[in-house]
């Protein structure tokens, strides 16, 4: 009965709390639509300038390559000094330019020049570019080759196939990567502020002189919040799959299993910054600097883990959002691949033991 | 009920404890050691600080003691608290109530959690609901509900499955005095019907009188403990009012000093005093005519403080004259409105103040007096009516107004990781003081205000009375018209007020228009007119003898609360 008491009373303050409903509702969608729209980490249409100093079929051909590119958006110039300004401009990420000698070149032997300038400020989208260009003058070469009736004959050839997310959409990775983002806002960050909170409005120590066991208190916020944070994670999924049409490839059951226990750390995390942060102030932001951010940086969500230093990579392993994005992005894009699944649900559930252990055994039916 | 009052249903013995925070350690409570009765009131009395909500906690088993015993109905608070909690009703500072919930779901919650059984509800809710009048407003929410209808919302949420013993941290602050009355009345019928042992916090000592035992606290110690009776019987006979040709403030500032005077205080235009024992009125024969009066509960706090401490240093502050310019008439307001939403939170004012007055606005919390004081010193722009402060108007030039007022808030607005005199130095710069003017005021408030001790202390570890004296330094750098300040006093002890009033006459004195909210009923008493204020209206405006006047003409003169209570309820009637 108490126990009921408490979880109905948590529940009602949910929903006429607008700040409880912004977390756990309008932020995940915002988040959602954020990452899925709007947040690219892919190279499409990337403004590049053509310059041709050179005539003639050769040089043509070779810059409707790169016109008819879904990777580029090529602007020809004539003039060098135009292109250089442009770049300045940032109107475009790179110049190619074809010297007025080149097709003169190409049909003589010895290797005809192309030269490839990038703009490095933004060193990503100038590596990929540059990987870009590559295969764009490959591909020419192919087709060139192929029309003079010619094989074109390179020693090593690469067969490349991409695995799991063969269209190369970040989307794919971004999307699942969010659901442990969104259950850390709802798990750790909401169920901190909240129990702060009853702290604030001095409706703590009222639970506290009833004949309420803490067991029963702590367990009237883990249940309505498990139940919000598994909200959260349906709508995720569900946005996920049917609206950015992400593959769902494993079995719905692991998905669920390894949220719920993700989601037993959150609130582990949370109840314990609570213990000791007693202003929603203080709450907010131990929760956002030590679960939120870690989550965002250091889960492999965004950053590759694996080409971070060795000290920070070090750091990964304490963060509970790392097992659980390492389970999601293979469960939606690989499938249930059980020597992934394993150990790292085996480390959340470590987790989350320690965690909801160390809120209960260090809270006590007392103001000190 | 004889037989339960043989065993005191609250016992503390030889209690000490201590709070540690940024490496400091604070003694709360130093040795306290009190019993309270079976089936009766008990009151803890005392200023803020006093260490009051620590032994309230205690007693809950909220807390642990460092040393000593507590027993709360024969159990041991400390090591039986789930069953000293199970058996106790306790209702915290801020009633614990959950806002966001309706006045039903905040009972149904509590019963739950009380383990009340589904059957004894509704009983249980309809007794409730008749006592508390609530009973219209079972679906609003607790967050909308007024003060005074929290606070028994409060009570009846720990009394749904009546508790044994029931302790109470501060119920009524800040309530207007017919919820206060009513709250007293719903706590005497508990304890007369039904036995209840009633443990109450207040800092008003009016209420000291209503309780059957009450434990003065102060400092963290039991200065007294006994019946309201035994406290003030020892002051009979030396309690008078004395009616003098001179204005009372006059009166006060003359006698203070005096070897036989213990206590005085302006009350309604004259004084009244408290003599030392064994003096002789006639000794203060020219001043005028004493007329015994029977003595308060706060006479005796006063005269218990001053043996302790001995006489109190008086302040006898050196301020310029400000020469009178232009209209007597400082502060001017008409029809006066503020509305926020659909709401008036001020509703149609219309008053003024004169030069070197003292000029209270009194009401209980959510009257209208912040919003009004906010609008007075440009802080919030009215949505109706006229507003002229030191002959400007507020309208359009509200920073030149601004310049020639000081506005002490509520909560002191001091910076407390800075030092006295650092503070004092940055609200002189703030008010654009160049540095000889600067070093001129700082010297001044460190004197006037004896604060020379403590210049390079930080503020946050200054007492109470230190900071609030620090507080109205810092609003007087700049030698403002008026001065303004909100709540002043409240929470302090009897002394640091009286002292703080000193203070504020010489102020007066020197044509410095004063202007003061108050909660508290004596402190109204110190003005030379007052406002006062329910729901943003003025229902009375006048001297306090006027107010007074204004309800029993006839016969006993009643105190200022009573007038408060029969111009709230005249007020409701002619609605």
């Amino acid at each position: 009965m108490r126990l009921r008491g408490l979880m109905r009373k948590e529940f009602l303050q949910i929903v006429r709390d607008p700040s409880s409903i912004s977390i756990a509702f309008v932020m995940p969608v915002f988040l959602l639509l954020l990452f899925g729209y709007g947040v690219s980490l892919d190279a499409e249409e990337v403004p590049i300038a053509v310059v041709m100093e050179a005539f003639g079929g050769e040089a043509v051909s070779f810059a409707a390559e790169f016109r008819h590119s879904r990777y580029f958006d090529a602007r020809e110039y004539v003039d060098m000094r135009e292109a250089v300004t442009a770049l300045r401009a940032r109107e475009v990420d790179g110049i190619i330019r074809m010297q007025a000698d080149f097709a003169e070149r190409i049909g003589s032997p010895g290797p005809a020049p192309i030269q490839l300038i990038l703009n490095g400020v933004d060193a990503n989208t100038a590596e990929l570019v540059s990987g870009y260009v590559q295969g764009s003058w490959l591909n020419w070469l192919q087709h060139r080759a192929e029309q003079a009736g010619q094989q074109l004959d390179i020693p090593v050839e690469v067969e490349q196939r991409i695995w799991f997310n063969p269209e190369v959409r970040s989307r794919n990775f971004l999307v699942p990567g969010l659901v442990a983002i969104i259950m850390t806002l709802i798990g750790a960050l909401l169920t901190a502020l909240v129990m702060a909170r009853e702290w604030e409005r001095g409706t703590m120590e009222a639970l506290l002189v009833t004949p309420v066991s803490m067991t029963e208190i702590l367990l009237g916020k883990l249940i309505p919040y498990f139940i919000l944070g598994t909200g959260g994670m349906l709508l995720s999924v569900a946005m996920a799959v049917w609206l950015f049409e992400v593959p769902l490839r494993g079995s719905f059951g692991v998905l669920f299993a390894a949220a719920s226990l993700f989601l037993l750390v959150a609130l582990g995390m949370g109840l314990l910054i609570s213990i000791t942060a007693r202003t929603q102030f203080v709450a907010g932001q131990v929760a956002i600097l030590t679960t939120f951010l870690p989550a965002f940086i250091l889960s492999g969500f965004i950053f590759d883990i694996n080409s971070m230093p060795w000290f920070i990579e070090g750091l990964t392993y304490a963060i509970a959002a790392r097992y659980f994005v390492a389970i999601l992005q293979s469960v939606f894009l690989a499938g249930d691949i059980w020597s992934v699944i394993v150990p790292n649900a085996l480390a959340l559930m470590g987790m989350a033991v320690l965690f909801l252990g160390l809120s209960r055994s260090r809270s006590r039916k007392r103001l000190e | 009920m004889t037989s339960a009052r043989a065993v005191p249903a609250v016992r503390f013995s030889e209690v000490h404890k201590s709070f540690a925070a940024r490496g400091k350690e604070t003694k709360a409570l130093n040795g306290v050691s009190f019993a309270a009765e079976s089936g009766s009131v008990t009151g803890l009395v005392g200023p803020d600080g006093a260490g009051k909500t620590t032994l309230m906690r205690l007693a809950a088993g909220l807390l642990a003691p460092d040393r000593g015993e507590i027993h709360v109905l024969e159990m041991n608070a400390t090591g039986d608290a789930l069953a000293v909690q199970a058996a106790l009703g306790y209702m915290p500072q801020r009633f614990g109530l959950y806002e966001d919930l309706t006045v039903q779901e905040n009972l149904d919650l509590y019963a739950d959690l009380q383990g009340v059984p589904a059957d004894q509800r509704e009983g249980s809710y309809r007794e409730l609901m008749r006592m508390t009048g609530l009973g219209e407003f079972t679906a609003r929410l607790a967050g909308r509900l007024s003060g005074g209808m929290k606070q028994k919302l409060g009570l009846a949420c720990t009394l749904v499955r009546s508790p044994r013993a029931l302790i109470l941290d501060e119920p009524t602050v800040g309530v207007d005095p017919v919820s206060r009355r009513e709250l007293w009345a719903i706590i005497d019928r508990l304890v007369r019907d039904e036995g209840l042992t009633v443990l109450l916090s207040t800092a008003y000592l009016d209420e000291a009188e209503r309780c059957s035992r009450v434990v003065l606290l102060h400092e963290g110690e039991v200065l007294g403990e006994g019946s309201p009776d035994s406290f003030s019987s020892q002051l009979r006979g030396r309690t008078y009012r004395l009616q003098s040709g001179e204005p009372g403030r006059q009166v006060q500032s003359r006698l203070q000093g005096r070897a036989e005077v213990t206590d005085v205080v302006v009350a309604g235009g004259q004084v009244r005093l408290v003599l030392e024992s064994g003096s002789d009125p006639r000794g203060l024969r020219e001043e005028g005519v004493f007329q015994p009066v029977p003595p308060r509960f706060e006479d005796s706090f006063v005269a218990l403080l001053r043996e302790r401490r001995g006489a109190p240093s008086l302040p006898d502050m050196q301020q310029h004259t400000i020469e009178v310019r232009g209209d007597d008439a400082v502060i001017t307001v008409r029809d006066l409105t503020r509305r926020f939403g659909d709401f008036y939170a001020v509703k149609g004012l219309s008053f003024s103040v004169h030069r070197g007055e003292v000029f209270g606005l009194l009401g209980a919390n959510g009257a209208g007096k912040s919003t009004t004081f906010r609008m007075l010193c440009g802080l919030l722009p009215p949505s109706g009516g006229t507003l002229r402060v030191a002959g400007v108007d507020l309208r359009h030039a509200a920073a030149e107004a601004r310049a020639r007022i000081g506005y002490m808030s509520q909560k002191f607005s001091l910076y407390g990781i800075l030092s006295v005199e650092q503070n004092l130095d940055f609200f002189a710069r703030s008010y654009g003081l160049r540095r000889k003017r600067r070093d001129e005021r700082i010297r001044w408030a460190l004197e006037q205000f004896e604060l020379e001790a403590l210049r390079g202390s930080s503020s946050d570890d200054l007492s109470l009375g230190h900071k609030q004296r620090l507080a109205m330094a810092c609003a007087l750098m700049h030698e403002p018209d008026i001065l303004f300040l909100d709540e002043p006093t409240s929470g302090v002890d009897p002394l640091a007020r009286r002292e703080f009033w000193l203070r504020i006459n010489a102020l007066a004195e020197a044509n410095v228009t004063v202007m003061v909210t108050t909660h508290f009923m004596e402190e109204a008493e110190y003005c030379d007119r007052l406002a006062i204020m329910a729901a943003g209206e003025i229902l009375e405006l006048g001297t306090p003898d006027e107010i007074k006047g204004s309800v029993a003409p006839q016969g006993r003169e009643p105190s200022l609360e009573e007038a408060f209570i029969a111009l709230i309820e005249h007020q409701d009637t002619e609605r």
